[in-house]
């Protein structure tokens, strides 16, 4: 993606299409998992499209971004196939991590997307390791972090914020509120005035974002990301969005109160930014061709995935280790299907 | 060969594989004030050598320490980071096994994570029951990681070489109590493989099976009870994951007894392993039953006549190696 040209709508249209994409993945994820064909959990980006896109079309293929357990939108728009996630929920052959790791551990290092997470903050402190390792290369690239508000709650959210100021790391911190904390109200269990003030307790440069307003993510981020690169330092960009669905996908959403999912609903970002590229001029018709164009590439990613074969079950001794790697079963304890 | 403490000794093979390989460095609390090092002086004047990006002196944040280690890792370098002791090291153990140990394989072999983690083990005197632990058999049980305890300051120097340039992760676990230790350290390269044990003496009666400063004892008690016309074989593993089975399994075919000697807590310790599988693998062998020693579960005490009732000690390994040689 071009840096060039922000707020252009061709860009912006471009960018649209990005965050449609990443709404039918997790879309369609939700009815793969329904349907049984998910071995595990999904945790899924709906309502929060605009901030994982805005960022990462500010980002090189060369920089780095390590997410967290909600990691399928910031895949998809550093770069991630579609079709290789899918399989990997669904644990096929072809997946982006082998069909070992599924949902929460998608991982694409071909385009820097150094791994979704189980563990809520290690992507804060491996990230600041990225960073020095970037540092120590003499490398030209930068590191992006994404972290919710409730990981602000965990100690290695200041380890890390304090560590990236104290060796001026070339890295930005992505603070994506979405309210929860997995299902508890993050304020009702939160002190102080917030994110914002915890990272500019550290001296740290921050920007504050309607993180449902693409075009103000993307301008927002274009502007942190300049200072990473232009040599000042860790920025932190807290962008203000709302979980629509789960902390995952069969969560019953008990803990809100009546009404408030429906009224977060009408600031979803993809429909606000399908009215601005309107409003710019863009042919209702080249809109929906953008959102048809997505929702095509995933349903061919769910096929795609549906038809490929499962690993074969001696696939599970590989990459443990160089040295002392598991023995296989001995032969009187092999079941039907496992390995041989 | 020259005579060499043990902090030297590792201290000069860190420095010879960063002269060797520019993306190495190491990172940890303390490593470039005057003290070079945090108990012992593991990192004394590197920082004039190497510089502070590469002899990186951080906050005291063991989350971070080691995750950046992780990040820096899988991002393509290679760093040493320094926990100071396994006790410490606990306020890290998410990062080492939910990180560190998995991201090759929940990645399906994407990336690998060659980094180093130093976390000394042991009792020092007086140093009570947060300074003083034996962990390796935490990490021994987690898949993905190269576990390596040495005792003598050429298996230092030696194992930190191999760990440095192993592209697995590996826990580098040194004993508080052999820093200031001295020992025969090879002029040349030295590199020690992993997963090698050594044969430190020779027997016919008896193998005990130690490691870390334990093998010292081990080394002691069976000079007494050669006093007495016990011929004892003493195997220093050295590394603990993967362990010498090779060289135990010969040891044991050819003296028919097993003793297994641990400084820590004997319960789930990591004895019980070589126990259980040398009775498995070498029931044939076996002339009588294989014995462990370790130390009672408890926290370390502090005050001298407790801490020594801690204490596995030569005196100790001797009494249990009677019962193995005359059962």
């Amino acid at each position: 993606m071009s840096e060039q040209n922000r707020n252009e709508p061709a860009r912006i249209l471009q960018l649209y299409e990005t965050m449609c994409l990443i709404r039918a993945f997790e879309e369609r994820a939700e009815e793969a998992f329904d349907a049984g064909l998910v071995n595990g959990s999904i945790h899924q980006y709906i309502g929060q499209e605009a901030v994982g896109t805005g960022v990462c079309a500010n980002l090189r293929d060369t920089d780095y971004i390590l997410s967290n357990h909600r990691g399928h939108g910031h895949s998809i728009a550093k770069g991630a196939d579609p079709e290789a996630m899918m399989k990997e929920l669904m644990g096929r052959v072809g997946g982006t991590s082998g069909a070992k790791g599924g949902s929460m551990h998608i991982a694409d290092f071909s385009v820097g997307m150094l791994g979704a997470n189980g563990v809520l903050a290690d992507g804060l402190t491996m990230g600041v390791g990225a960073a020095q390792a970037i540092a120590l290369k003499g490398e030209d690239a930068i590191v992006a972090v994404f972290v919710g508000d409730g990981t602000t709650n965990r100690g290695p959210f200041y380890e890390a914020l304090n560590w990236a100021m104290v060796y001026e790391l070339p890295i930005l911190f992505v603070c994506e509120n979405n309210t929860y904390a997995s299902s508890t109200l993050t304020r009702s269990v939160t002190a102080g005035e917030g994110p914002v003030a915890r990272a500019q307790a550290f001296g740290m440069p921050t920007f504050d974002v309607d993180g449902n307003d693409l075009v103000a993510v993307d301008a927002v981020a274009a502007e942190a990301i300049g200072a990473v690169r232009g040599g000042k330092g860790p920025q932190f960009l807290h962008a203000r969005t709302y979980r629509v669905k789960g902390h995952i996908s069969r969560d019953k959403l008990l803990y809100r109160a009546e009404g408030e999912t429906e009224e977060n609903w009408k600031r979803e970002p993809l429909g606000a930014c399908a009215a601005w590229l309107a409003e710019e001029g863009i042919a209702e018709d080249d809109i929906a061709a953008a959102r048809d164009a997505a929702y095509a590439r995933i349903d061919a990613a769910v096929e795609a995935a549906k038809a490929a074969p499962f690993p074969d079950a001696s696939l599970a001794y590989q990459d443990v280790q160089d040295l002392g790697p598991p023995e296989i079963w001995p032969e009187n304890l092999r079941m039907p299907g496992g390995a041989s | 060969m020259t005579e060499m403490m043990f902090q030297d000794a590792v201290r000069e093979g860190l420095a010879e594989e960063m002269r060797r390989d520019p993306l190495v460095w190491a990172l940890g609390e303390d490593l470039s004030t005057a003290h070079g090092g945090t108990s012992a002086n593991q990192y004394l004047g590197l920082i004039d050598e190497f510089g502070p990006k590469r002899i990186v002196n951080t906050p005291i944040s063991e989350n971070t320490i080691m995750g950046a280690a992780v990040g820096a890792a899988v991002a393509g370098t290679r760093p040493v980071a320094d926990l100071r002791m396994a006790d410490f090291g606990m306020c890290a153990v998410d990062e080492l096994v939910n990180q560190a140990a998995k991201i090759r394989y929940m990645f399906g072999g994407q990336a690998r994570v060659p980094l180093v983690v130093r976390q000394a083990i042991g009792v020092r005197k007086g140093a009570a029951a947060q300074h003083s632990q034996s962990t390796e058999a935490w990490y021994v049980h987690t898949p993905g990681l190269v576990v390596v305890a040495p005792g003598t300051p050429a298996d230092g120097r030696g194992l930190l070489k191999s760990a440095i340039r192993s592209d697995d992760p590996v826990v580098f676990m040194e004993h508080k109590d052999l820093w200031g230790a001295t020992g025969e350290v090879p002029d040349d390269e030295g590199v020690v493989p992993l997963g090698k044990a050594s044969i430190v003496r020779e027997g016919s009666d008896l193998t005990i099976v130690s490691w870390s400063r334990m093998a010292r004892l081990a080394e002691e008690a069976a000079e007494a009870l050669a006093g007495d016309g016990v011929s004892v074989e003493v195997i220093d593993l050295r590394t603990l994951w993967p362990w010498d089975k090779a060289a135990v399994y010969a040891s044991v075919g050819k003296t028919g007894r097993l003793l297994v000697a641990q400084e820590a807590v004997q319960v789930g310790g990591f004895a019980a392993e070589i126990m259980a599988d040398v009775t498995e693998a070498c029931a044939s062998a076996l002339e009588t039953h294989v014995r462990r020693i370790g130390a009672p579960r408890m926290p370390v005490p502090y005050a001298e006549p407790m801490e020594n009732e801690y204490r596995v000690t030569p005196a100790r390994i001797v009494a249990k190696a009677r019962e193995v040689l005359e059962s």
